[in-house]
């Protein structure tokens, strides 16, 4: 069939190529061998997905006080509502939780506005949530003030400890961790020397020495009768020990950097602390989202190791839970709860870089 | 006797010295790249610098408003000698705008806020009034309506008006060139020669590494032959290129013509 000017004519693909069918043909069925192995996998498939579904759907039980109400033979997922405060809140008073829960809404309503186009003065807001907003929590959590009941920290725990662990961790390694990654490519040597040896003892130990190291031995320092809060020691050791590894992603970022960037911002005028805030830094940054990200992922769920200096994260108290007597043998539930709830959260860490990524791209492909 | 006498085309407005280079000799580690260099500018001179690829015309450049170092001898500009002192390096080049080979413009900021960044955090001017001299100058070089456009948005040629623009708003009393155009496709080249050449009708003084002949011919006071980290050969254009005095000046220009 052929145009009267002598082109031939646009005709759709055939149905074979095209559609469900298409697809099918393409990527599930496309030689015997294959076809061999998607029956295959289909298969293992199905052995795996059925028993998961009838243990944590079909046969589990949601509702009621105690394991009595556990008859159906597959998941308990009463033991998680039964403890479910504790899990979120360790040991801290029942009649206090609104603190939490307040200071958590605070948290929510500052990121949900950090992230509207239209709100005015949003580099101040940002300012107020790392700067103000710290600090608000921690009188909120440990109270004192205000006619606040005082709460130890010994009593703070769950979810909500694991929480503040790794939003410390977080807020303050990236900082630092900026602070040594320039002080590692300084001029000076002595600043160069000691962000070496700094990053290099602390990448170099693993997080559950320095954790034990300031629990234990950090008091045998100490003079006598210092008491020094074993949560801040915790808090401590998580930033010094992930400011290192921050450091080390931030300056591959810096690297990356062209010189000529380094030059044009000179040649302006620009002295090195705002060439490096205005110029070079905010490029960096942008770079090593994923490698940033990456390692904050990394310490949220490291933060599952202060469980061996005795405080009680979301999983300890998991953990305690289905060892009291009450609860014995529902160990599976407990971690299948854990891995979600830290799954929740990792996996929005990485939607929300990527998300990033793709808002501060600026169709410049270096 | 000042170069002024010499020139062949365009004014010179005065025989003030506002560059002056003095037995400028620099090394890297044992490289001796420069050697005993010497150059006095004055307000308002154009001064196109040639030679072979590594005879340290970028160096010598980059000298002015210290990007590189140099060791023994004197450069004055604007009447501050260079040294280590960090107060005198930020006032000169407040003084000198460049314009790089590779535009090197700020891939994360727009064109304007390209522009307006150092006259707001280094002359510490209002948001506003830096906005406006800012589209003031992307006026000048023709292209204001990519204002709200990112460099990574715009051709080579745009790209190097824009870091034309950028080092304008300073309000720098001298401009280095270091090879602006040789980045660029031959269509481009010509709508960054005729910035360069409104930029010497407005009086502005200036130093460009180029090899742009045509561009030598009709916008220098002096032309500058380097070669091997000394200064060969100075020249008002008409003398340098009929009659050059020395065999790698004749040597060097009949390759490139
Ligand atoms: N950072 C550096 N360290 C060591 N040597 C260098 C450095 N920069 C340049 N050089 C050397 O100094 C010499 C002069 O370099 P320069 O860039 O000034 O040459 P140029 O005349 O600008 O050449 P081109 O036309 O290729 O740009 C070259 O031999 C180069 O290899
Ligand atoms: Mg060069």
């Amino acid at each position: 069939m052929i145009n009267k000017n002598g082109t031939l004519p646009d005709l759709p693909p055939p149905s074979t190529n095209i559609g469900v069918i298409g697809w099918l043909r393409n990527n599930l069925f496309p030689s015997p061998l294959n076809t061999l192995l998607t029956f295959f996998a289909i298969y293992i498939i199905y052995l795996v997905i059925v028993p998961t579904v009838d243990w944590a759907f079909l046969n589990s039980n949601w509702v009621g006080e105690s394991r009595d109400a556990c008859t159906g033979g597959g998941a308990c997922w009463v033991f998680i509502s039964a403890r479910f405060d504790l899990f979120m809140y360790g040991f801290y008073p029942e009649s206090e939780y609104w603190r939490i829960n307040l200071a958590f809404a605070i948290l929510v309503l500052l990121l949900v506005l950090l992230n509207i186009r239209q709100v005015p003065q949003r580099g101040w807001l940002a300012a107020f949530t790392l700067i103000c907003y710290p600090v608000i929590t921690f009188y909120l959590f440990s109270g004192g003030v205000f006619g606040l009941d005082p709460v130890d920290t010994s009593k703070w725990g769950g979810l909500s400890l694991t929480l503040i662990l790794s939003g410390v961790g977080i807020v303050a390694s990236l900082p630092l961790g900026v602070i040594l990654a320039l002080g590692r490519n300084s001029q000076m040597p002595i600043v160069k020397a000691a962000s070496i040896v700094f990053i290099e003892f602390w990448r170099g130990v693993p997080l559950i020495t320095v954790l034990f190291m300031s629990s234990v031995m950090l008091p045998l320092f100490l003079p006598e009768g210092t008491s020094f809060d074993k949560l801040l020691r915790a808090m401590i050791g998580i930033v010094l020990f992930e400011s290192a590894y921050m450091a080390e992603v931030v300056r591959g970022g810096l690297a990356a950097i062209p010189r000529g960037q380094y030059e044009a911002a000179k040649a302006l005028g620009l002295n090195y602390w705002k060439s490096m805030a205005l110029i070079i830094l905010p490029q960096a940054l942008k770079l090593v989202i994923p490698g940033i990200v990456n390692t904050f992922i990394a310490l949220f769920k490291d933060t599952t190791l202060v469980l061996i200096i005795g405080l009680f994260d979301l999983l300890t108290t998991i953990e305690a839970g289905f060892k009291d007597s009450h609860w014995l043998g529902y160990a599976l539930e407990g971690y299948v709860f854990a891995a979600l709830v830290y799954w929740i959260f990792c996996f929005s860490m990485s939607r929300y870089s990527q998300h990033l990524e793709r808002k501060l791209s600026t169709g410049h492909a270096r | 006797m000042t170069p002024t006498d010499k020139s062949g085309s365009g004014t010179v407005e005065s025989d003030e010295a506002i560059i002056e280079i003095a037995g400028m000799h620099k090394w890297y580690g044992e490289f001796h790249v420069l050697k005993d260099i010497n150059l006095r500018v004055c307000k308002g001179e154009r001064i196109v610098v040639c030679g072979p690829s590594g005879s340290g015309k970028s160096t010598m450049i980059r000298c002015i408003n210290r990007l590189e170092e140099h060791q023994t001898g004197k450069i004055i500009v604007d009447g501050i000698e260079l040294n280590d002192d960090l107060k005198r390096i930020d006032r000169i080049r407040r003084e000198v705008g460049m314009v790089f080979q590779h535009f090197n413009l700020f891939p994360h900021l727009t064109v304007l806020e390209n522009c307006c960044l150092a006259p707001i955090w280094v002359r510490r001017m209002p948001r506003k009034k830096a906005e406006e001299i800012g589209m003031q100058y992307l006026e000048r070089v023709k292209i204001p309506e990519q204002a709200k456009k990112y460099p990574g948005q715009l051709s080579g040629g745009q790209q190097q008006r824009v870091a034309i623009a950028r080092s304008l708003c300073m309000s720098p009393s001298i401009m280095l060139f270091d090879e602006p155009t040789s980045a660029l496709d031959p269509e481009m080249i010509k709508e960054v020669l005729e910035t360069m050449i409104e930029l010497a009708e407005s009086g502005m003084t200036m130093i460009v590494v180029t090899h742009e002949m045509g561009f030598a011919k009709t916008v220098a006071n002096r032309v500058i032959f380097m070669d091997e980290g000394q200064i060969i050969e100075e020249n008002d254009p008409e003398t340098f290129f009929s009659s050059p005095e020395h065999d790698r000046t004749k040597l060097f220009l009949s390759q490139i013509m």
